[in-house]
This record gives structure tokens, C-alpha cells and sequence, in this order.
């Protein structure tokens, strides 16, 4: 065993006091029943009332939530997408093609951010409103971690535009300043708005050097005093050397002109340029990557990250992947100070400028309450063949574990679980038996959704499956009388014990009734009939009346015999049978042939040489009895009659 | 077809069904109804798709339809069908089937009349029952036709307490949809594969008639009858095929088309265009059949998206084809010409496309991936 990565929380069960009584619990997937039980060492002196109710505890407690239903299964289609990019794709197309999907996912978890956060202003009693703002705070981080591991992990980016993407990073999360610039520019003044200097510091230490230039022109129309400074501060801004997408500058020359452009910065600076300006000394403070000058914004940089990016920018424009963790590190005791210890958030995007993937999905998967954010990045990452090296010792490998971890929580929700069918699809290793035993165990209530579960089995050959919910059905279908559809669902799972069971049910009927039942679908069986002995008997003996109904009495008489000398008929139905052959016996024209009367002896001689063996053996009783023989009578005298009649016709024919 | 609206709602979709227009009137087809399924509530609920016309080139998300207002439904929606403007018929997994109430006014839904257990199991011998789902709802104002996994027909009047006729053990398995024939006369499909027409003015519980494809005793899902003429009927099985009949000629269908990859929940005949055929099924896609004969060249038939369908036309008797100029494109369809141009309607594959709806230029359709579709130029 691994040690413990944390504390394990505590979830007390209301109602139950655990120190005077004892609780016992179940496992199912992704949810546990706890209820209170009792063991009394005989003492039965004083009952006290417990607590009467069983609960479920659920770990996975974000499925339930309406809004992120909306994440899951907007995922859920970018992810079967996502297993389908070929394989042969290579180099660049490839890249780009996962690129785009990673700003899929992250489009998705700003969509539920978005509407997260409305709902949070539109809740009514404060408790919920708390509930979704810490959920958007929580949608707010992965998407914040997500977007850092996209730049570092799949973008790939190379020094240079590695701070360009990271400056981009930071400017999509800290986005208090667009709401801000709006508030200053729309007042009558913007250069005396109590918050336009606090604006330009933000534009400048988000590298926004365009915009704070243009804040500066407003301030140098107003006090023509510092116009000159503003002017001066503005033409550095304007020449800050940057790598732009378009340009084939080479990382050298654009070194060589960000040190001038650096030095030129520190000229002004040292000649006292911004002297009578503590403000705009400090801008420039700023852009030449000052530390002390950068912590004293402390608070308009919001986080330490920020506070990296922003002191790349001005000092170390071209970093490399590799040196980014250095610089992390420092920035992070740097702009903690020791005052506070590092949060979560803090740890995983460390990890991740460290470039330690696994630590990264190990730090969210403690941190998050819900497994998609951690099954859905390891996915991704897993395509851009990052992961192929780490095995667990449990399971299969780190993707697939965590894969069917967020699949099983689908499967224990009402409804997601259709979602869940697909990512037990994409795990090689263990996928196919989970989904073998979840499905097993969704509860059918209404056919429609039992054809739904069975078509996700019937693509996927699960054959036992297949058969268990047919069978299911079946079985409901018996109980509830209905036995046409009990035929067809055993039809359909070719399971011929039951098609046996329910065509018994359907002879029983007939022998109470006098008639058949669910004729339109027993008129219509075809090949299905050859499914099981019973079934081809049924099907045939409702022929035999078909034809007996239309008066082909031949063609009837023959089928009828056969069905006792072919051995398909139960022994128990053949006086029934025979019975059925008296009105053909009876007929004006003769209808069994000599030969045929002959085999009808001989199967009625079969019968009652089985004496009490026949049929069901005993519990008739001697009235039951009386008839029995008067019936055998009967049918001896009517064999013997029609047997005469076949022979003087045969006779005669041949004769003439 | 330029522009489909997606939006999640965070329920699957059962059913969509615009609410009809007054005929005559110049009014626009402006909200549709929609029912949930195994949710733990479910819900009815009433959408708008909002103003369009002003809507300028990059305002997107104002296509968007918006909630109007929903209410509880008790069970999965299993069908659902507008009695009238105001009035919605919903058939439920509990084997009730209830009317909802549309206040136009403040925008509320409120059920007005419920048949409890219109859809029940009689146990063996024993007087307790189960109740069974209803499956399928049809609506002709005041008349409402119900039929269920029970294998009864029901006949409802909107304004009478009782049920005004009840086929008990119409049918031994379960019927999965019901239609109107001619007025009288109803058209149901069920689970092995057979159509019947039943005769409301006839006692007794037998159809009038019986049509099936012979031997293969497929399921069949969903039936449409051709708006104009009554006797064309088309119905979508659980292996996906799409078959037209003409009900009075033989028990077989005149054609076989090959279509979808796994059950077809919904067929649909345009209403005013019915050339058209809309279909959609569990296998995630939504078609749209087009047997027009001005389809200009063969080389655009198939548009990308679409499958090649296979044609396993059955010969048309020779009577048809000497009225060829009034029957209906469905039945004269030539397998050696192939003038059905499919196209695929859904971006990309989702789940199972549940049910859909057309209404002049508009087609709404939902999802289990729970999400609803609202195009409304299904023609440009």
C-alpha cells in the first residue's frame, strides 16, 4: 500500500449516534448503504428507538448536479470524437487536431461556468447561491488548469511563444479588467476615475502595453504637465520588442533587440525621467521586471502565477519549457512570502509548470469532487502519447482506471447511464466486463428502455446479456398474462427452455378454453417455430385448426397424425389429440385412410397400454375416470367404424 | 439547411411536437412541446424559439429556444400529441394519459384531465393489476386513441370521464404506435411486425385488417400516414428500415428501403410537402427524404452524410402505374431510378435521436444525449 495522500473526510449519517450505536454498510458502484444496526450482548434491557432509515451515500455527489449534466454530456460527444482521430495522423494535423479538442472540452466547462454563475445570482436562499459559486469557483480552476496543460503539455509550446501563450492564460483568467476599463472609459473623466490608475498598472502587468498606452494619452490631455513623461513611458511601451505569429524573426535577434529595448528602460530610469512621477516610475519599474516593484502590486496581481507571468514577461521573454519550474518556484515563495502555506491549486499548477503529469492528475483527483475533469484530461493526454510509461499496480493503466472510475459514477445515476456505454468502450482492458455487469443491472420499467439496453448489447455480441433481459422480460411478460409477448421476447434470445415453458402455458389455455389466444402472432411464428419441440408443436397443432376450420379435413387429418407419429406431441396432449380426430372419423366422406386408422389404433393402444402412466398420472379421481373411458370407447368404436368404411372404399377403388 | 440550434437541457428528450397553427392564418410556427424520459422527475415542457427576423448575422446564441414553462409528469413521457392549441395529450410509462393545459396568459401548464390507468396488466387469475405503459397517443380533437405495451386500444373523448371504447387484448404483443386511417379507422403497428387496421364502428376485437412483411417478424416502431393521400403509410422498424405501404393493395409493402443502423423511432410526412420524409432513429441520426421527381442530376443524390440506400421494392401492380400522375411519389418509386435524395440532418452522430417533428420550414428533434435540435430553414 501507498500512504495515505490525505485525510479521508468524515460524513456524518443524521440520526445515528455512532458512539452508542453501530452501523453497518454495502458497497455498490460509486455509492454505499449505511443503515443503523444493533448487536446486543443479550442485554435486551433498554430498546431505544433508532434510527428507522437506511441510507445512500454518494461520492460522486457532481453528477447529481443539474447544470454539470450539461458538461457530461457535452463531453461525453467530444469524447467519442476524440477516439475516433486516426491514428495515422501524425506530426502537425495531428497536433492541431487535439489542440482543438482540448478548446472543445475547456469551451464546455466555460459554457457551465457561464451558466453556474447565473444561476448562482439568481438563486433565492443563500445556502444555494453559496453552492453554485463554489461550483463555479471549482468549474473556474479546472479550466484554469486545464487551459495550463493544454499550453504545456499538448501545445507544446517552444520558447518564445511559450510566454505568449502563458501571457493569453492570464489574461483569460484574470478578467476583472475588462469590466474595469469599461467602468473608467465610460465615466465623464477617465484620467481622474479613482480606478484609472490601478486600470493601467493591470493592462501594463498583463503585457496589454497597446491599451495602456492609449489610458496614458488620456492622462497626458488632461494634466499637460506629464505629458511629456506619458509620451516618453508610451514610446517605450510602443518599441517593446515582441514575437508576433506572423513575423520569421529568429529568437537570437529578438534577444538581442528586447536587451536594447531593456537597457533603453533602464536609461530613463537612471536620468530620472519619471522623477516627478511616483506613478509612472513604477510603471516603468514594472516593465523593467523589478521584483520588488512587481510585489507591491500584490493585490492587482491577484495570484502567483500571475505574478510568474507577468516578471517573464519583463525579464525572461524567450524562458524554455524546461527552465519554466525555476522560476515557478520562486515566484510562488516570492509572492507567498511565508505568510501562507500553498493551496491545492497552488500544488497542481506547480506540478504542472514542473511538467510531472502524474503528480498533476494525482493533485486534481484529490482536490476535485467528481472524476470528470481527471478522466477526461488523462484521456486527452494519453493521445498526445504522453502517459504510455506509467503503469498502475492495480488495474490497467492510469487512463483506463480512471476512465472506468468516471463511468461507473455515470452508471449509478438514473439516467447518464447511457453516457457512461461509450468510455466503458474505450477501456481495452476492463471495459467490456463492467459493462457487462452495470448492464445487467439497469432496472427495465418500460420496454422502450429495455430495446435500448438491448441494442447497446446486441452491438456489442454480449450474448448473456442479451439473453438475461429478454428473459427479464419474458418473465414480467408471464406474470402479467401476457403470453404472445413473453413468446416473442424468449423468440428473440433464442431460449428455447422458455419458449417451451410459455408454449405449455398457451396448450393449458387451450385445453381450459377450447380456444387459442394471440392468434396473430401464433398464425404468424415462420422459421421462429423451429426454436423448440413445444413451440413447432404449437404452431402446427394451431395449423391443424386452421386447415379443420377451412375444411381441408385431409390435409388436417394427416397433419394431425403425424404430429403424434413424429413423436413431436407430449404423450400428456395425445387423447386431446385423438379426441380432435373424432368429428374427422365421424365425417359423411371417409378422411383417414386405412393405413392411417391403423397408426391412429396403434397410438391410442400406446396410450391406454401406459394405463395410469399416461398423461398426468394421478388426482383425477374415479368420475374423472368414467369419462376417460367412455371417451376410449368411443374413439375405439369410431376407429373401428371409419376403419370398415377405408377399407370398403379402398376396396371398391381399386376395384373400379 | 443553414443554421440548427443545439441546446442541452439536462433531461432526455422523448418526444418533440410543434404546436399546431391555426389553419388559415398567417401565424408562424413559434413554440414546440417536449417530454422527458427516465429522469427521476420528468417533466412536460413548452419552448419558444424566439424571434429570428431581426436577428443580426453573428448574434448566434439569440437562436437559441428558450423555456417557456414545464411541469411535472408522473413516469417517462411516451408520447406526446397537441389536442389543439392550448391542450396536450401525454401518454406515460404508468399507464396513465393525461391533457395539460396551456395558460396562454401567465405562461403555466396545468393538467386538466387524467385517465389513471387507461394501460393495465390483468395478473393471472387475481384481481389486483399492474399498470402497464401507454406507448402511443394519436389525436383527431375531441377523439384521443391510446394504445400500449398491454395490448389494449383505448378511445377517449377530451370531454368525457370514461374511456368510449376499450379494445381489451386488441393485440397478444405490444403495440408500439397508433395513427388515423379515415376517420373511423385506426392504424396500429406492433412488436412483431404487423400492421392493423381496426374499425371503430365494427364490434368485437379484431382488426379489419392485418399487413406485415412476411416471416421476419421485425418490430415495428413508428407509423405516418402521407398527409393527402390515406392510404399511403409509412412505418420505421427496429432494424431500421423504412417501409411504404399502400394499405389497399395486398398485406405487403410496396417498397423496402433500407435506411438507418438501428431502430427507427419516428417517421414523419411533411405535412403541407409530402414528398418529404423525416426519419430518426437510435443509432444518433436524423434523415430527411426527399422523393420529389425534380431532383435536377443523379451525381447530387446522395448527399454526404446520407447512406446508399438499397432499394427491395416489391413489383407495383400494374393498376397503380396507370394513375401514376395522382398517386403519391412513395409509390412509384423505381428502383432502377434512384430519385430519393437522403440527406443527413445532425452535425454528428450523439445518441438516440428520439423523436422529431416538421411544421412548415421548422424541424425540431431530441436527444438522449439530452440535448434538443431546432432548425427553421429546413428548405433553404
Amino acid at each position: 500500500m501507498e500512504e495515505l495522500d490525505g485525510e479521508p473526510t468524515v460524513t456524518l449519517i443524521p440520526g445515528v449516534n455512532s458512539k452508542k450505536k453501530q452501523m453497518c454498510f454495502d458497497w455498490g458502484p460509486g455509492e454505499m448503504l449505511v443503515c443503523e444496526t444493533l448487536f446486543n450482548k443479550k442485554e435486551k434491557s433498554e430498546v431505544v428507538p433508532g434510527c428507522p432509515f437506511i441510507y445512500i451515500i454518494r461520492k460522486d455527489v457532481d453528477v447529481y448536479s443539474q447544470i454539470l449534466r450539461k458538461l457530461f454530456n457535452e463531453s461525453h460527444g467530444i469524447f467519442v470524437g476524440l477516439q475516433r482521430i486516426e491514428e495515422e495522423l501524425t506530426g502537425k494535423s495531428r497536433k492541431a487536431q487535439l489542440v482543438r479538442v482540448s478548446k472543445n472540452y475547456r469551451s464546455v466547462i466555460r459554457a457551465c461556468m457561464e451558466e453556474m454563475h447565473q444561476a448562482a445570482i439568481a438563486a433565492k436562499d443563500p445556502a444555494s447561491g453559496r453552492q453554485f459559486s463554489s461550483q463555479v469557483s471549482i468549474l473556474s480552476a479546472m479550466e484554469l488548469i486545464w487551459n495550463l496543460c493544454e499550453i504545456l503539455f499538448i501545445e507544446v509550446a517552444p520558447a518564445g511563444p511559450l510566454l505568449l501563450h502563458l501571457l493569453d492564460w492570464v489574461r483569460l483568467h484574470v478578467c476583472e479588467v475588462d469590466g474595469l476599463s469599461a467602468d473608467v472609459l465610460g465615466s465623464e473623466n477617465p484620467s481622474k476615475h479613482e480606478s484609472f490608475w490601478n486600470l493601467v498598472t493591470i493592462l501594463v502587468l498583463q503585457g496589454r502595453l497597446d491599451e495602456a498606452r492609449q489610458m496614458l494619452s488620456k492622462e497626458a490631455d488632461a494634466s499637460p504637465a506629464s505629458a511629456g513623461m506619458c509620451r516618453a513611458l508610451g514610446d517605450l511601451m510602443r518599441t517593446m520588442p515582441i514575437l508576433s505569429p506572423g513575423n520569421t524573426q529568429t529568437l537570437t535577434e529578438l534577444e538581442l533587440r528586447w536587451q536594447h529595448w531593456h537597457e533603453e528602460c533602464e536609461r530613463h530610469l537612471q536620468d530620472g525621467t519619471f522623477a516627478s512621477s511616483p506613478r509612472l516610475g513604477a510603471l516603468c519599474k514594472i516593465m523593467l521586471g523589478d521584483e520588488e516593484a512587481l510585489l507591491e502590486q500584490r493585490e492587482l496581481l491577484n495570484n502567483w502565477y500571475h505574478f510568474l507571468v507577468t516578471r517573464l514577461l519583463y525579464s525572461h521573454p524567450t524562458v524554455k519549457p524546461t527552465e519554466l519550474h525555476i522560476y515557478a518556484q520562486s515566484s510562488l515563495d516570492l509572492f507567498l512570502g511565508g505568510e501562507s502555506s500553498p493551496e491545492p491549486l497552488d500544488n497542481i499548477l506547480m506540478a504542472a509548470f514542473e511538467f510531472d503529469i502524474h503528480q498533476v492528475i494525482k493533485e486534481c483527483s484529490i482536490a476535485l469532487s467528481n472524476w470528470w475533469f481527471v478522466a477526461h484530461l488523462t484521456d486527452l493526454l494519453d493521445h498526445c502519447k504522453l502517459l504510455q510509461s506509467h503503469n498502475l499496480y492495480f488495474g490497467s493503466n492510469m487512463r483506463e482506471f480512471l476512465l472506468l472510475e468516471y463511468a461507473s459514477g455515470l452508471f449509478a445515476h438514473h439516467s447518464l447511464w447511457q453516457l457512461g456505454v461509450d468510455y466503458f468502450d474505450h477501456c481495452p482492458e476492463l471495459g467490456r466486463v463492467s459493462l457487462e455487469l452495470h448492464v445487467e443491472r439497469i432496472p427495465l420499467n418500460t420496454e422502450q428502455k429495455a430495446l435500448k439496453v438491448l441494442r447497446i448489447c446486441e452491438q456489442r455480441q454480449m450474448t448473456e446479456q442479451v439473453r438475461s433481459v429478454c428473459k427479464i422480460l419474458a418473465m414480467k411478460a408471464v406474470r402479467n398474462n401476457r403470453l404472445g409477448s413473453a413468446l416473442s421476447w424468449s423468440i428473440r434470445a433464442k431460449d428455447a427452455a422458455f419458449a417451451t415453458l410459455v408454449s405449455d402455458r398457451f396448450l393449458r389455455d387451450y385445453c381450459e378454453r377450447g380456444c387459442f389466444s394471440d392468434l396473430d402472432l401464433i398464425d404468424n411464428l415462420g422459421p421462429a417455430m423451429m426454436l423448440s419441440d413445444r413451440l413447432t408443436f404449437l404452431g402446427k397443432y394451431r395449423e391443424f385448426h386452421r386447415l379443420y376450420g377451412e375444411k381441408r379435413f385431409v390435409a388436417g387429418a394427416s397433419l394431425l397424425l403425424s404430429l403424434m407419429t413424429s413423436q413431436i406431441a407430449p404423450r400428456s396432449f395425445w387423447m386431446t389429440l385423438l379426441t380432435d380426430a373424432l368429428p374427422l372419423l365421424e365425417q359423411k366422406q371417409v378422411i383417414f385412410s386405412a393405413e392411417q386408422t391403423y397408426e391412429l389404433m396403434r397410438c391410442l393402444e400406446d396410450l391406454t397400454m401406459g394405463g395410469p402412466g399416461r398423461g398426468e398420472p394421478d388426482g383425477q379421481g374415479p368420475q374423472d375416470d368414467d369419462i376417460e373411458t367412455t371417451k376410449v370407447e368411443m374413439l375405439r368404436l369410431a376407429l373401428a367404424r371409419n376403419l370398415a368404411r377405408a377399407i370398403i372404399k379402398e376396396g371398391s377403388l381399386e376395384g373400379s | 439547411m443553414k443554421e440548427i440550434y443545439a441546446k442541452f437541457v439536462s433531461q432526455k428528450i422523448s418526444k418533440t411536437r410543434w404546436r399546431p397553427v391555426p389553419s388559415g392564418s398567417l401565424q408562424t410556427v413559434e413554440s414546440f412541446a417536449t417530454g422527458s424520459w427516465d429522469n427521476e422527475e420528468n417533466y412536460v415542457s413548452l419552448w419558444s424559439i424566439g424571434d429570428f427576423g431581426n436577428l443580426d448575422p453573428d448574434g448566434g446564441f439569440e437562436g437559441d429556444h428558450q423555456l417557456l414553462c414545464d411541469i411535472r409528469h408522473h413516469g417517462d413521457v411516451m408520447d406526446l400529441q397537441f389536442l389543439d392549441q392550448e391542450r396536450i395529450v401525454a401518454a406515460s410509462s404508468t399507464g396513465s394519459v393525461t391533457i395539460f393545459l396551456h395558460h396562454q396568459n401567465n405562461q403555466t401548464l396545468s393538467a386538466s384531465h387524467q385517465w389513471t390507468a387507461a394501460h393495465y396488466h390483468s395478473g393471472p387469475g387475481s384481481p389486483s393489476c399492474s399498470s402497464a405503459p401507454c406507448t402511443g397517443v394519436v389525436c383527431n380533437s375531441p377523439e384521443i386513441v391510446t394504445v400500449g405495451e398491454d395490448g389494449r386500444i383505448n378511445l377517449f373523448r377530451a370531454d368525457h370521464k370514461e374511456a368510449v371504447r376499450t379494445i381489451d387484448n386488441a393485440d397478444s404483443s405490444t403495440l408500439h404506435a397508433v395513427t388515423f386511417l379515415r376517420t373511423p379507422e385506426i392504424l396500429t403497428v406492433n412488436s412483431i411486425g404487423q400492421l392493423k387496421i381496426w374499425d371503430f364502428r365494427q364490434p368485437g376485437n379484431e382488426p379489419s385488417q392485418i399487413l406485415s412483411v412476411t416471416g421476419d417478424r421485425v418490430p415495428l416502431h413508428c407509423v405516418d400516414r402521407h398527409p393527402n393521400q390515406q392510404h399511403v403509410v409509412a412505418t420505421g422498424g427496429q432494424d431500421g428500415m423504412l417501409s411504404i405501404w399502400d394499405v389497399r393493395l395486398g398485406t405487403m409493402p410496396v417498397s423496402l428501403l433500407k435506411a438507418h443502423e438501428a431502430e427507427m423511432w419516428e417517421v414523419h410526412f411533411h405535412p403541407s410537402n409530402p414528398e418529404r420524409l423525416f426519419t430518426c432513429s437510435e443509432d444518433g441520426s436524423l434523415w430527411h427524404w426527399d422523393s420529389s421527381t425534380d431532383v435536377p442530376e443523379k451525381s447530387s443524390l446522395f448527399h454526404q452524410g446520407g447512406r446508399n440506400s438499397t432499394f427491395l421494392s416489391h413489383s407495383i401492380s400494374s393498376q397503380a402505374n396507370a394513375h401514376q400522375s395522382l398517386l403519391s411519389s412513395w409509390l412509384t418509386t423505381d428502383p432502377a431510378k434512384d430519385r430519393i435524395e437522403i440527406t443527413s440532418l445532425l452535425p454528428n452522430r450523439t445518441l438516440s435521436v428520439n423523436s422529431l417533428d416538421v411544421l412548415g420550414s421548422c424541424l425540431v428533434c431530441g436527444t438522449d444525449a439530452e440535448a434538443i435540435y431546432v432548425t427553421r430553414q429546413l428548405f433553404s
